[in-house]
């Protein structure tokens, strides 16, 4: 009895085309080159071969929170004095181990009712007011808030990376969170092996801030200390000059400044290099929000004569005195070359990073080793290849050319599966490639056994056949799905490369179920439609 | 062509034997983690993926001389650094400098600039940034991935268990499982007994080579299902013999295969894959032994100690085929 397979045959032709579309696309030309540019168009390569820079960058949640509750100490002032409520002082008892908490002292008895509505009206969703003694409220930042005001930080820092890892026009970059709740982000810039320039970009905080100077400058931070009577008031900080960027000549002094900002990082709306018309020095001009405007407008107005530093990255970068209240433009002045400009104005504009990243993971490859990992990978999966088809040719005769073709389609069809998906090709991915090759024969070598015993118990051609595809069916299924089982579970928890291989497996075989069933069993079909009646099948 | 027919093998008989020879292995292999743990105290050589610190891997221009960078390193004032030949082949220019574990995160980074530095100043054997590769792990990153690799390893056991669970009966998971876990802990204790280092791709290996001891075993399993099903009179060890017997020729070629493919991967793959196809070449051989010699006597032997103990034995699910 012949069967009709014109349809099999179609559909396994029309798999064969889409996927080699996947491979390669629509090549421009049949030469090597233009072949292997279209490959590697298609197909994702990943960092380890193509080269790149990989990052893993903590994000220090507890400066974004220790940085509201500064804001909260101001507000509570601003508050307290509208509520004509007094008190002696608004502060962070212990800003260092728990900067969750703020307090306010000496609240007079008289006022302690409307300190109490305030607190609750304005605070109650970001803290738990609990009262003390002396006119003592203490305010402790809710857990759920935390947690939330946590997880924007790190959803932020991801913007402002992704803003500013564009601006450097890396191709398919990949910013994105980690390790979920472990508040770690993870940065892949393909072909980028000079890690020291991006990563001053990209981490670079630029938190540019103005605080009010309390006094200064002083030599040391002991002769800082001292003219505050030895103690640091809470409210209050330390930080040292760094002349690098401003026009003061550099050394070190010290100058004691308030801990709460007037302007924070995020309060930029632009910020553009420009040359002074007069002075014909670079200079950074800014636009603040509204917001910001209105509240550095307020602050520079009752400030006149006052100092106030400009502070980047924890050092004071210049200290200038306020000569009329600043509505929301402004410049910073200093003898910038071109590039500091533009890389100061970018910073602004990207805004800044809510909090600082630590590096907890980097790994970098050249682009050279990368490509000599490919030939490597390659070469091996060709001589594992050959061996195999060579072998199979051998010992299972005409059968083997039939291993061997679905073996061939079993290959395209995992590169075809690469091209489409934006899944990434590793070196551990080729190594999944071949343990495919190894491991997708099985199936055949199963079927192929298993029709042999068939044969022996007597059975004829198309019967043998028959009955050696639908026992080895049943096995075929368990061994794929548990090996499926493992490559799905090293997905779930691999990175990177792992996350190549098990990708790399998993396509291959689900692919081999297609091609060592169902291919195999088409040519066997087609095979025995064409042979006399009482021939047997070559295996 | 064919290697095996109609063999007739009495594998149950020889299964002492498997358990001497499995028990030696296994012991080697403790031992030897044992004592690696007393040195270094880990059971195994970490990879920088689980140890942390910085592994710099340069390709120089020229042929690099060791101790010429050694004393290039140490000019530059840097401490505790191995510097070693990459792949123990120095005529391959490439020369791997590793830093051990930092303390903190901070000083992560000057390792990797520090070691840059020192041999643009101090060695005159130039390279570039595309002939560098450099692995910086900080201790936090380190000890997230063992402890993702080690539940990874488990819950694939756990996968695989439940899904033979479904589809046989519980004991044949079981046996499964006890003989993933003899290949896992034979082929761990190679390492610690050769030395070579636990990285991330390693621990695919090995999750692979559970994936492909759990094949092998699924195939006799599969045989002894069927088999039993078609010959109930039959005693179970006559049936376990023949099915192993059956599926014989199918097991060692489909291991003969893909050893030869793992080994092409060990000889021409490189450097990078170097351990990896190591816990696969070892795995493969370990893994269809077990199968044989571990799941099989021990579905017997569980299946025996139940009707000593007067309970029937328990047969597994149906099968179902076309026919």
């Amino acid at each position: 009895m012949k069967k009709n397979l014109t349809g099999r045959i179609w559909l396994i032709v029309a798999v064969l085309l889409v996927c080699i579309y996947g491979i390669f696309g629509i090549p421009h030309g049949v030469s090597g080159k233009a072949l292997t540019d279209a490959l590697t168009n298609r197909i994702h390569l990943g960092l380890d071969l193509k080269g790149g820079a990989h990052l893993i960058l903590h994000v220090q949640v507890s400066e974004a929170v220790s940085e509201e509750t500064d804001n909260t100490v101001a507000r509570l002032q601003q508050d307290l004095k509208t509520a004509k409520v007094t008190f002696t002082r608004v502060f962070k008892p212990d800003p260092a181990n728990k900067p969750t908490l703020v307090e306010v002292d000496g609240i007079a008895p008289a006022n302690a009712t409307v300190a109490r509505s305030t607190f609750d009206t304005k605070y109650s969703t970001e803290f738990d007011v609990s009262s003390g003694a002396n006119g003592m409220f203490t305010l402790t930042m809710k857990p759920n808030f935390q947690n939330d005001m946590e997880k924007r930080t790190v959803a932020q820092a991801i913007e402002t990376i992704r803003d500013r890892v564009d601006s450097l026009g890396v191709s398919e970059p990949v910013i994105q969170e980690y390790n979920l709740g472990a508040n770690q982000i993870l940065v892949e810039l393909p072909g980028i092996s000079d890690l020291d320039r991006v990563k001053s970009i990209i981490q670079s905080t630029a938190r540019l801030e103005i605080h009010p100077v309390v006094g200064g400058p002083y030599p040391t931070e002991q002769a800082a200390l001292q003219t505050v009577g030895g103690n640091l008031p809470p409210d209050e900080e330390i930080l040292h000059f760094s002349g690098s960027i401003g026009n003061q000549s550099g050394g070190d002094s010290v100058y004691v400044v308030q801990r709460v900002a007037v302007v924070a990082g995020s309060d930029f709306r632009s910020a553009d290099p420009n040359v002074n018309q007069n002075t014909g020095q670079r200079e950074v001009q800014f636009t603040l929000t509204n917001d910001a405007g209105e509240k550095f407008y307020e602050y520079t107005k009752a400030n006149i004569g006052n100092p106030m530093a400009v502070v980047m990255g924890g050092t004071v970068r210049e200290v200038a005195n306020i000569k009329g209240a600043i509505h929301d433009t402004g410049v910073i002045e200093g003898s910038f070359s071109e590039d500091e400009v533009g890389a100061l104005s970018k910073l602004l504009r990207t805004g800044a990073l809510p909090a600082s990243l630590d590096e907890i993971e980097t790994r970098t490859v050249g682009a050279s080793l990368g490509a000599d990992s490919i030939k490597e990978g390659v070469t091996a999966a060709i001589v594992g290849m050959m061996v195999v088809m060579i072998f199979m040719l051998i010992y299972y005769r005409g059968s083997g050319i039939n291993a061997d073709l679905a073996l061939i389609l079993n290959l395209l069809i995992l590169l075809g599966f690469m091209g489409y998906s934006t899944a990434t090709l590793t070196l551990p991915g080729i190594a999944g490639v071949i343990l495919t090759i190894g491991m997708g024969v099985d199936s055949n070598v199963l079927i192929f056994e298993r029709i042999r015993e068939e044969v022996r118990a007597g059975k004829a051609a198309s019967a043998a056949v028959d009955q050696g595809f639908a026992h080895a069916w049943i096995t075929i299924v368990d061994t794929h799905v548990t090996t499926i089982v493992s490559a799905a579970i090293l997905f779930l928890f691999g990175t990177g490369p792992v996350k190549g291989f098990a990708t790399t497996l998993t396509f291959g075989l689900l692919a081999n179920l297609f091609t060592a069933v169902f291919v195999s069993r088409t040519i066997f079909d087609a095979h025995l439609n064409k042979m006399k009646p009482g021939e047997m099948v070559s295996i | 062509m064919e290697f095996f027919r109609g063999v007739n093998i009495d594998w149950l008989g020889k299964k002492w034997y498997f358990l001497a020879f499995s028990l030696l292995f296994s012991v080697a292999g403790l031992v030897s983690m044992g004592w690696h743990w007393t040195q270094t105290g880990s059971p195994v050589p970490l990879g920088v993926d689980f140890r942390g610190g910085t592994e710099v891997q340069v390709q120089f221009a020229n042929r690099p001389d060791i101790g010429a960078i050694r004393q290039a390193v140490d000019a530059a004032g840097i401490r505790d650094a191995k510097i070693q030949a990459y792949g123990g082949d120095v005529n391959r220019n490439e020369v791997l400098i590793s830093l051990p574990e930092q303390k903190n995160e901070t000083s992560l980074d000057a390792g990797r600039q520090q070691i840059v530095n020192a041999l643009h100043a101090h060695y005159n054997n130039p390279f570039q940034d595309s002939g560098v590769k450099v692995d910086v792990v900080g201790p936090t990153v380190g000890h997230q991935l063992e402890s993702k690799a080690f539940w990874a390893t488990i819950y694939s056991l756990m996968g695989m268990l439940v899904y033979l669970w479904f589809r046989f009966q519980l004991i044949y998971g079981v046996a499964a499982v006890v003989a993933c876990f003899h290949d896992t802990l034979i082929t761990v204790g190679f390492f610690a007994l050769t030395g070579q280092e636990i990285s991330l791709t390693v621990i695919a290996a090995i999750l692979t080579l559970v994936g492909y001891s759990m094949n092998d075993t699924i195939v006799v399993f599969d045989r002894i299902r069927e088999n039993l099903r078609l010959s109930r009179r039959e005693s179970l060890p006559d049936v376990v013999n023949r099915s192993i017997n059956q599926t014989l020729s199918r097991t060692v070629l489909t291991s003969g295969l893909t050893f030869l493919t793992v080994l092409s991967l060990y000889v021409f793959g490189g450097q990078v894959l170097r351990g990896f196809s190591f816990a696969l070449v070892v795995g493969i051989l370990i893994g269809t032994y077990s199968s044989i010699a571990i799941a099989a006597p021990m579905l017997v032997a569980y299946q025996q100690w139940r009707s000593s103990n007067g309970k029937a034995v328990v047969l597994p699910a149906a099968k179902r085929v076309r026919t």
